[in-house]
């Protein structure tokens, strides 16, 4: 019936099945409809919620369709991106950049929402980058990165990039801990005395979305890994896993799994900023990259910081609270009420709950088992809530339905068990295919869920696909939970390593979804508003190509007098102003590949001919019925030859 | 999402060889019939043709403006060019079919037997240029203004 259930997500097949198994009579059609009439979406209709599923070892982000399963989108985000060209051509390059230059690639996790009075509101996407510690903001209407920031004294940007219940900050948290002072070499071996942890407190500007790094909080060195803001009760708080108490630096898979419990980081983000506020810590020299895009002129302005603020916790009374937790825990998940917080230990037996208004009432009395680095470690028993009991082989991630239910993935054992938040009972649990992470209920991890369908993020398809040698693509699963039963939906491939995904109700986003860049409002420095003012200017050894697009030539389509030696910048300008009329650029021998623009944008194109003869260069995006003819001719000359510029179009 | 009852229940039934009794789907909609005033002046938001008043400089100055970044590409005077010449478009045309051809260019060249014929002669279709109404009154200033003296 699993199978079967495989086959029905497409109407089409479901055709196909009826077809095999015989035409059915009225009672055997309610009984084949289920999971395909949930999840089709009719040509021409729109799914009812977007996804947001991190790319992992992509760097990307992609966006689909729920309950479709539909793939709208790859957005580029840490990676270069041939296919649009992001991350070649030039403006876009600088987005990457970082104090340890310009880096083509990143490892990206945890997208989250920005969020109003704890709700996504659809104006951002944040998503961290792993490997070189980065936060990137994308703008939801125009669906483009807009903002990448570098984290200085972290090694893994892991526990990121989880915004307040009003988007006051998003977090950056340490995977690993590293000295502090910049490019300090120790040996490995004094990780105790000389590595720290970092947890990155990020101020957002409310009206822009702009990015600022407020300060950052030392912490002792183990390994943060998630994190999350607290909500409604909860929401002056922070909290974050940590795996590694043993602050091992090798064999980690050995020696960071001999204690019984690591701890919950809870932090005080109000009281810490206060502090900051008051003047408390100080300003140590930090080396890190800023780079913001500007709507007003398309370029993009990095910036290198060389100061950061830090706090420590023995300074900051009241900031910071350990709370025990079994046993090297993943995600730490807040309950739609702010009061729940639930860990999913990794090797642990149970899933853990704690209780905030405990944890409260801990501090006040002081029901502390001593202390780390001036952190007052709270005792186990005076947090816990409840232990869920049988949940599975390596509880992860939970997230919530707003219906009073729990929804934890469960690698190891590679199902989803729902569980109450009364009774702290497994009151149901069904199959993830295969090897499941992160879950996802759209709105889940905000006050007010959309409680109707569930997502796994698995980590292999095995054999539920079509097999397409060695390296399948990653499978996501979409499940009904709309009634006492989890029931599977459809099975769709998705792109790269989708590690957290976010949900969002589509009328959310979908009305703000820009069509165009308006020509009226194009303050790039090398546009052109009109083909007239197409034109070629040599500066020295450089030489500016000022070219319009529109359906179907290029302004100027003839380029001769560039010679061997010269460098040639094309600031191209899509001169369409209609929904999805792209244009393309791409020239014979380019190494850095093409150009996509869309209807109003300018982009430069960088090109430093290495040959004489003719290149040819043609639209890359099939435009109209006379794409092919869009097309044109550069002449390259010999070093010191005398060919002047020349460039025109037809007769103009 | 809409439930799917119809398209996915022909859909089963023409599986099993039933005979649907309607093939329409969500992407075929049926013709429109144009009224009139439509033929003549076209389909879109400007649905009077009233006496136009003397040539107003200022208003050609706007239209010359937005002609220069949003029309030449494709429009030169005189000239076939990717598109028709325009210089006498307002002799041939009323000035409500030039502004309806501006504002709602997909549906002129789709539903309109003038427009269809044009798309067909010139193979590119027109884009709505992201033109307001008063950008559009302001165009058909300056082809006013460019059209031959009678």
């Amino acid at each position: 019936m699993k199978r079967l259930h495989l086959f029905i997500g497409s109407a089409a097949l479901l055709g196909l099945v009826l077809f095999m198994s015989g035409c059915p009579s009225s009672g055997n059609l309610l009984d084949t409809r289920d999971a395909a009439m949930k999840t089709y979406v009719a040509p021409g209709e729109h799914d009812e919620f977007y996804a947001f599923m991190s790319g992992g070892y992509s760097g990307q982000v992609s966006v689909f369709g729920i309950p479709s399963g539909r793939l709208f989108k790859v957005i580029p985000v840490f990676s270069q991106d041939p296919e649009s060209g992001y991350g070649y051509y030039e403006e876009s390059k600088a987005l990457l950049n970082t104090s340890y230059g310009f880096i083509p690639w990143d490892d990206s996790h945890h997208p989250h929402l920005s969020q109003t009075d704890g709700m996504a509101d659809g104006r951002w996407l944040f998503i961290n980058g792993n490997n070189t510690p980065r936060i990137a903001r994308i703008d939801l209407k125009s669906f483009k990165t807009v903002e990448i920031l570098e984290l200085p004294n972290t090694g893994g940007n892991h526990g990121s990039s989880f915004v307040t219940q009003n988007t006051e900050y998003v977090i950056g948290a340490t995977r690993f801990s590293i000295p502090y002072e910049i490019d300090r070499e120790v040996p490995i071996s004094s990780y105790k005395d000389n590595f720290k942890g970092a947890l990155t407190f990020i101020k957002v500007d409310p009206k822009t979305g702009n990015m600022t790094l407020d300060f950052q909080l030392v912490v002792p060195p183990y390994n943060y890994d998630l994190a999350r803001a607290g909500k409604g009760k909860s929401a002056d708080w922070y909290f974050f896993t940590t795996y590694n108490t043993e602050q091992a630096h090798t064999l980690l898979e050995i020696n960071s799994s001999r204690n019984d419990r690591d701890y919950i980081a809870a932090v005080n983000w109000v009281k810490a900023a206060e502090y900051v506020r008051q003047g408390k810590g100080r300003r140590v020299p930090a080396n890190y990259h800023h780079n913001t895009y500007d709507p007003a002129t398309s370029l993009v302005n990095s910036k290198i910081q060389k100061d950061v603020w830090i706090l420590e916790p023995k300074d900051a009374p009241g900031v910071m609270y350990f709370l025990p937790t079994p046993k090297s825990p993943h995600g730490v998940d807040v309950d739609p009420s702010g009061e729940l917080l639930v860990a999913g230990g990794k090797l642990a037996t149970v899933i853990p709950v704690h209780s905030f208004s405990k944890m409260l009432t801990a501090i006040e009395n002081k029901e502390f088992d001593g202390e780390m680095n001036g952190i007052p470690i709270i005792k186990y028993e005076s947090t816990m809530i409840g232990e869920v009991e049988n949940p599975g082989l390596g509880p992860l991630h939970t997230e919530f339905d707003g219906k009073g239910f729990a929804y934890t993935s469960v690698y190891i054992s590679s199902e989803v068990v729902k569980w109450s938040l009364e009774t702290f009972k497994v009151v149901d649990r069904i199959d993830a295919y295969y090897s499941i992470g992160h879950l996802m209920i759209p709105g889940g991890d905000t006050r007010r869920p959309f409680g109707k369908y569930m997502i796994a993020l698995n980590k292999t398809p095995k054999d539920r696909y079509l097999p397409v040698g060695p390296k399948q693509n990653h499978p996501a699963q979409l499940y009904d939970i709309s009634g006492d039963k989890m029931q599977l939906l459809l099975d769709f491939p998705t792109i790269g390593e989708p590690h957290y995904a976010q949900g969002i109700r589509a009328d959310l986003i979908a009305p703000n979804s820009m069509k165009i860049y308006p020509l009226e409002t194009n303050g790039h420095p090398h546009a052109i508003k009109s083909v007239n003012e197409s034109r070629v200017v040599r500066e020295g050894n450089i030489v500016r190509v000022y070219m319009g697009m529109i359906r179907s030539n290029f302004r100027p389509d003839n380029i001769e007098g560039i010679r061997l030696g010269d460098t040639v910048y094309f600031h191209i300008t899509n001169l369409e102003q209609e929904w999805d009329v792209l244009h393309g650029f791409a020239i014979k021998g380019a190494t850095n590949g093409e150009v996509l623009l869309s209807p109003g944008q300018t982009k430069t194109f960088k090109w430093e001919p290495t040959r004489t003869g003719i290149f040819p260069f043609y639209c890359t995006a099939f435009c109209s019925a006379l794409h092919q003819e869009m097309q044109g001719y550069v002449r390259v000359s010999p070093r010191g030859s005398n060919t002047p510029i020349t460039f025109g179009t037809g007769t103009r | 999402m809409k439930r799917p009852t119809l398209p996915l229940l022909i859909l089963l039934i023409a599986a099993c060889g039933g005979q649907p009794e309607t093939q329409q789907t969500t992407s075929q909609k049926p013709a429109i019939d144009l009224t009139p005033f439509q033929l003549e002046h076209g389909i879109g938001p400007v649905t009077s043709n009233p006496e136009l008043p003397p040539i107003s400089p200022e208003l050609v100055a706007k239209g010359a403006a937005i002609f220069e970044m949003k029309c030449v590409s494709c429009h030169v005077m005189d000239e076939r060019f990717v598109g028709p010449d325009l210089r006498d478009v307002t002799e041939r045309r009323s000035a409500a079919f030039i502004q309806n051809m501006i504002l709602n260019p997909s549906d002129m060249i789709r539903k309109h037997p003038e427009g269809k014929k044009l798309l067909a002669d010139f193979m590119t279709p027109m884009p709505y240029q992201n033109v307001t109404e008063e950008d559009a009154r302001a165009l058909l200033e300056y082809l006013r203004s460019v059209a031959p003296k009678p």
